[in-house]
């Protein structure tokens, strides 16, 4: 009885597993189905950005920063800010945007919700599948960001806190979408570009360290509740030698943000697929 | 014959059917209550069998609690007590075991927007852990036999509602459930793709599936369930087959009487006075007079109601239908 009992659960872990992959698969699908929109649509924020900040500005004499080396050094610390907005603006964008949508008008998630596996899983799924497109629109986004600017870049890896920060970031980023993916419907979802997004981007220490910020000390203090700020800070700290925010700062906090926002995205989406 | 009197009738005939030798029971409820916020009471101790190969109705008018019903068995609905059994697993125990077991035609199209037809059932396929080239052959193979296979390639959005329909049984069953569940499968579709939808469902339980739907359509439960569950206020009225639904209300014809006057008593008035009534009630500006085993009734409906100085303007006799039955059981008809 216990050996049957053993092999029926071993059965369910590997359905689950599979159904896991299978979802994950059918996400994969359809960005490659939808790659001539995707692409578009990631760059052409960043490289506007990157264009009129770093290129245009520097050649008609307007340079932000005042001198030459102040705009080399805004070229460089553009670049972290640049790959952090992109990074939360996609997770924000691929979850939250199809579910909205799936949850407001075609309930075609249903079908996914019903495979064989938690439905906790079916909502974490969807933050693996919007992580790696957040990756892949980092990917994208990096090449226009250091080879764009007018004025020189000047890049210093930190090659451990690279590959273990834009992973945490795009998770966290998913994570976010997930939580408001499940809390906005499509009557209320524009207000989630134009009171939540725009902020957070702006307010997100994308064209400044957050160190500079000390000259408005209650700014500095107010933006810690942003969660691109560490993003932001975070990119810095793996891509320049820009001093940052420190990493046991950043690390934590971010980990602590994924962790809450994963909890509320998942309790919102059981919420609303469980009557 | 009181709706009491009805339901221990046909108690009696469902527990002679459920003896042991009868086929594997798939769908047991024990007690199964759905309250949702603020008190509204869904469903209320249903207690329920469906049995291996048999297409099973949940008949009942709307917001009766047919769909939380469903919904409880298919995962979707957590109960506020009872338990629900799906292939012998206690589906909120174990709800990734009961959803390999279940295949599921919800009410609204929920196809997925971003695939094509074919692509439909190619993944869901894979998420119930078939090998790529299975979900292949079994898509190739489910759009041939629903008639779907020039549509492979088009975006669902192009497909009719018949055809969104079809594509989603084929979906439904593409996993080989242990149970199709479809709530109310014909709502919304014109008359032919309905009767397309019965065909198909008439094919799947040839070929031994158990079909578990809930409808409002006294029509399609009479003409595809083997067994019937009326259902009202989330309560269970009457377990059975249609015949014996039917039967049971004792009455083997129906008179309906179109009359001027006061109806009441002129119903109570046939109901003493016509040779072999049952029964007879006012409902919506006609009496409805059940009659059992005479002959000539009609002449004597105008007899009696002219002797009482009523003037008849239209009188009409029929078979007992799951209507009637449902009138007996709740004094209101499904579509109210």
């Amino acid at each position: 009885m216990t050996a049957v009992a053993t092999q029926q659960d071993r059965d369910i872990h590997a359905t689950v597993g599979s159904a896991f992959r299978a979802l994950l698969l059918r996400d994969l699908f359809v960005l490659r189905k939808n790659l001539r929109e995707f692409i578009p649509r990631t760059i052409l924020q960043p490289l506007l950005l990157v264009f009129v900040f770093t290129y245009v500005f520097p050649k008609i004499g307007q340079g932000v920063g005042g001198s030459a080396q102040g705009e080399a050094a805004f070229s460089t610390l553009l670049v972290a800010g640049v790959l952090g907005s992109v990074i939360l603006f996609q997770g924000v964008q691929t979850v939250a945007l199809p579910l909205v949508q799936e949850f407001g008008y075609t309930r075609e998630i249903e079908d996914r919700v019903l495979a064989p596996m938690p439905v906790e899983l079916v909502a974490f799924q969807k933050v693996v599948s919007g992580a790696l497109q957040c990756l892949l629109a980092a990917l994208i986004v990096f090449p226009i960001a250091r080879f764009v600017p007018a004025t020189p870049v000047h890049l210093d890896f930190n090659w451990p806190v690279l590959f273990t920060l834009i992973p945490l970031a795009c998770v966290m980023s998913s994570a976010l979408g997930l939580v408001f993916g499940t809390f906005f419907d499509p009557r209320t979802v524009p207000l989630l570009f134009g009171i939540i997004v725009v902020p957070l981007t702006f307010l997100g220490c994308i064209y400044f360290p957050w160190n500079s910020l000390e000259a408005i000390r209650w700014l500095q203090i107010g933006v810690l509740i942003n969660p691109l700020v560490y993003i932001s800070e975070g990119m810095r700290a793996a891509l320049t030698a820009v001093p940052t925010m420190p990493l046991w700062v950043i690390y934590p906090v971010m980990s602590a943000f994924t962790a809450l926002f994963l909890w509320r995205g998942i309790e919102g989406f059981k919420k609303r697929v469980l009557a | 014959m009181t709706g009491k009197d009805i339901m221990t009738q046909i108690d009696d005939t469902a527990t002679n059917a459920s003896d042991t030798s009868g086929p594997q029971e798939v769908i047991r409820t024990e007690q199964l209550t759905k309250i949702y916020p603020g008190g509204v009471k869904a469903v209320d101790a249903l207690d329920l069998s469906v049995r291996q190969g048999e297409i099973f109705g949940l008949l009942g008018p709307n917001g009766a609690g047919k769909t939380t019903t469903a919904g409880m068995l298919t995962t979707r609905v957590v109960p506020t007590s009872g338990r629900a059994f799906v292939g012998g697993i206690e589906v909120w125990q174990h709800p990734s075991k009961a959803k390999r077991l279940i295949g599921v035609v919800p009410q609204t199209n929920t196809l997925d927007r971003a695939l094509s037809v074919w692509e439909n059932l190619y993944f869901h396929g894979r998420f119930f852990g078939m090998s790529a080239k299975q979900a292949r052959s079994e898509s190739d193979f489910l759009l041939e036999r629903f008639r779907l296979a020039e549509r492979a390639d088009a975006p669902v959005a192009a497909l009719s509602g018949g055809m969104a329909q079809r594509l989603m049984v084929a979906r439904a069953v593409m996993h080989r459930p242990s149970v199709l569940f479809l709530d109310e499968p014909t709502a919304g579709l014109d008359p032919q793709s309905r009767i397309a939808l019965w065909e198909i469902l008439d094919e799947l339980h040839t070929d031994g599936q158990t079909i578990l739907l809930t409808t409002h359509y006294m029509e399609e439960a009479d003409q595809l369930c083997d067994r019937l569950a009326i259902i009202d206020h989330g309560r269970l009225l009457a377990l059975g087959t249609p015949a014996q639904l039917k039967a049971s209300t004792g009455m083997d014809t129906v008179v309906t009487v179109i009359a001027d006057g006061e109806l009441t008593s002129l119903a109570s008035l046939l109901g003493r006075e016509v040779e072999g009534a049952t029964g007879a009630r006012v409902h919506d500006g006609t009496i409805r007079l059940g009659v059992k085993g005479a002959r000539g009734v009609l002449p004597q409906v105008v007899q009696v109601a002219e002797r009482a100085g009523h003037r008849v303007t239209d009188l009409s006799i029929s078979e007992p239908t799951l209507e009637t039955v449902f009138i007996a059981l709740t004094g209101k008809d499904l579509r109210e």
